[in-house]
């Protein structure tokens, strides 16, 4: 934990991570979404999800030279390794919390990605190109999804906006700004998170206002799923269910 | 649990390569037509099948009765000059 | 198969001279090979049982979504994740495939859920077993898979124009179920560590016998099935296809190095096929009255995933009236 990290493979964890995470949520609706149309789209996001994980976590094990796989990376790897956004990690509560996260991770996802796209690394700028092409779907199913049940009945609408006060102070994450965002914003790998701010504000509010829901006021932002200082209680419960196996018999092929 | 209403079905059109026609497919529930379109490129284009999708409200569609049946269909029957086999062509004029 | 309560009551199979003429030259339409399309004529008879038999199937494939969902969270790896959740999303499609072609029958997919729910539709026994090892999703795939698709695929040639064309649809995606759940299976019992080849092993002991309970009880001298064969909607007898999923799945285990946990099970030369042991039927029919290891929990978790999507549908749908009242007023 202490050795100085390669800014470089952190970066890398961060995008796999997230991914791994948000999956992992997703496919828990598989069997018990809403409507069978719900449970099926939700499946092809979760897909599109792990897809990119192998993608990022892949990339991530080659820059780290240690001979480990995604796979190891995904399931060996102890909560306080992760780095993933808290907001991802969360439990789903129910479908409304579910797509709401969606939503505001896609809103930010679809622009970073796209920046992602003229990195100066070109394994980055391939991942990007398409993974991109996916959270440009995902948006628009997530954002529509939020403006019909936050316009919908009077208890869509009170969960949906439960919903956004719940994960609003976690949205802040996404936006963090450290040394290694520091260091791929002088390589050119990727801009700074913090540039997409103002502009992911101005599309969300504008979905948001669409979906009658009121943007909360209070700034405050919880931190420590991208550095790892510290994760919430939820990621361990995750991980002791995702990495079962590969942790109870340790060596075995799958 | 019955008393909420049910989202419409929807028929479902996918052509599946450029230069086809769109075909039925299927159908599937949704509560409007945007929403239709999104749920058939989930449903019916998982592998990669469509490049087009068009969606139809099933009760907005009005079919032939099976009575129908005789006075609609049996007309083009005797037109086989419709069919190109009905047209003998000499060998040597070539692939047609 | 999935509609696996045998009955043998009622009277025989009528012949063409004893129908009523319409229904006599429906039973011709059938004799021929056609199809019969949702608004043409059919004897209320046919309608009934086929919603039955549709509705089983459909209420087995999202049912059967919860044994292997079970698994989808703790898959030991990326790929392994990504193709079981693929199959599971497969399964919602063709529940989805065959509520529509119930609901070109007139009933609605709330009405045969509701059917579901308060237990007057039954769905396939086999989903009331549990998932304990990574190994029941190989059997699972492998075995309930494989007899599903034996019966699956003769349907393609069923009388009902809707319900023949979903399952030349479902039998195309199927294509690889089966052999993910085999893969699973090789690399445990073939290649895998001691104690994966005994949760392999494990896995076969638990799901041999349900597997060959899905084909339903001798159903030789069953009227209902007669008249089903009739109308085109039951293709082979029960017999026969546990028959040939045991013909067909006896070597497999055998290249896997497995034993299948019947003795009696062995090549007889004369008859050209496996000889092997019945199930326990009394285990299978309380099964099917509600006595297997997981009806209470499969039933509640399909009622809880109904109740708590109410609201979702519902303030969807409130949305998309609101937006075409607009719209209305715009126009």
């Amino acid at each position: 934990m202490t050795e100085s990290p390669n800014p470089l493979f952190e970066f890398l964890l961060r995008q796999g991570d997230n991914a791994l995470v948000l999956g992992h949520r997703t496919s828990e609706w598989c069997g018990v979404g809403p409507a069978l149309e719900e449970d099926i789209a939700l499946a092809n996001t979760a897909l599109d999800l792990i897809g990119q994980t192998q993608l990022w976590l892949g990339y991530a094990a080659e820059v780290e030279g240690k001979n480990r796989s995604a796979n190891d990376l995904a399931f060996m790897r102890d909560a306080y390794d992760f780095r993933n956004i808290l907001m991802l990690e969360v439990p789903n509560e129910d479908f409304g919390r579910t797509m709401v996260r969606q939503f505001l991770f896609d809103a930010f996802q679809v622009p970073w990605l796209s920046a992602l796209r003229q990195s100066s690394d070109q394994r980055v700028s391939e991942i990007a190109s398409k993974s991109v092409k996916e959270a440009q779907y995902h948006l628009e199913r997530s954002a529509e999804t939020v403006i019909a049940l936050g316009d919908g009945t009077p208890e869509s609408h009170a969960r949906m906006q439960a919903a956004l006060n719940y994960l609003w102070p976690y949205s802040g994450e996404m936006f963090g700004n450290d040394s290694t965002d520091q260091a791929m914003h002088e390589q050119g790998i990727a801009p700074l998170p913090q540039s997409l701010h103002k502009p992911w504000m101005q599309s969300v509010s504008n979905t948001l206002a669409q979906a009658c829901l009121a943007v909360p006021e209070d700034p405050f932002a919880h931190s420590g799923g991208r550095t790892g200082f510290r994760h919430t209680e939820h990621l361990g419960h995750m991980l002791s269910t995702m990495q079962v196996l590969q942790r109870s018999y340790p060596g075995a092929s799958w | 649990m019955t008393e909420s209403k049910e989202w419409p079905l929807w028929e479902i059109f996918i052509r599946g390569q450029h230069g086809m026609s769109h075909r039925h497919v299927g159908s599937l529930h949704a509560p409007d037509a945007e929403r239709a379109i999104k749920n058939a490129r989930d449903v019916y284009t998982r592998r990669n099948e469509g490049t087009s999708i068009w969606v139809v409200e099933a009760s907005s569609i009005t079919a032939s009765s099976p009575s129908d049946k005789g006075p609609l269909y049996e007309p083009s029957r005797d037109k086989v000059y419709r069919h190109p086999s009905f047209y003998d062509i000499p060998d040597d004029a070539g692939n047609m | 198969m999935y509609s696996q309560m045998v009955k043998s009551t009622g009277k025989a199979v009528p012949t063409l001279a004893e129908l009523s003429p319409e229904d006599r030259a429906f039973q011709k339409r059938i004799d021929r090979g056609e199809k019969i399309e949702p608004k043409e004529y059919m004897p209320d008879a046919y309608r009934k049982n086929l919603i039955r038999q549709i509705g089983q199937h459909a209420h087995s494939e999202i049912v059967g979504q919860l044994p292997e969902g079970n698994w989808i969270t703790r898959a030991p790896t990326l790929e392994r994740k990504a193709n079981l959740l693929a199959k599971v999303q497969d399964e919602a499609g063709h529940g989805l495939y065959l509520y529509c072609a119930a609901e070109t029958l007139g009933v609605s997919r709330d009405e045969l859920y509701q059917m579901l729910h308060d237990g007057q539709m039954k769905y396939s026994s086999i989903f009331n077993y549990p998932t304990l090892t990574w190994a029941d999703m190989g059997a699972v795939g492998w075995l309930v898979d494989g007899a599903a698709i034996m019966n699956q695929v003769p349907l393609q040639r069923t009388s009902y124009g809707p319900y023949a064309r979903a399952m030349v649809r479902i039998c195309k995606e199927e294509s690889f179920h089966q052999r993910q759940g085999f893969h699973i299976m090789i690399a445990m019992a073939k290649n895998g560590t001691p104690e994966q080849f005994r949760m392999a092993q494990d896995a076969l002991n638990r799901f041999w016998y349900p597997s060959l309970m899905m084909f339903g009880p001798s159903d030789k001298d069953s009227v209902h099935s007669a008249q089903s064969m009739a109308w085109k909607i039951k293709m082979n007898t029960n017999d026969e296809l546990r028959q040939k999923f045991v013909d067909e799945t006896a070597p497999q285990a055998e290249f896997l190095g497995l034993t299948i946990p019947d003795e009696k099970l062995k090549w007889n030369e004369a008859t050209g096929h496996y000889d092997f042991s019945e199930p326990d039927w009394n285990e299978f029919y309380d099964v099917l009255n509600g006595n297997g290891p997981c009806n209470t929990e499969r039933l509640d978790t399909r009622k809880k995933a109904w109740a708590d999507g109410a609201w979702v549908r519902e303030g969807m749908m409130a949305h998309a009236e609101k937006k075409a009242l607009k719209a209305a007023k715009a126009g």
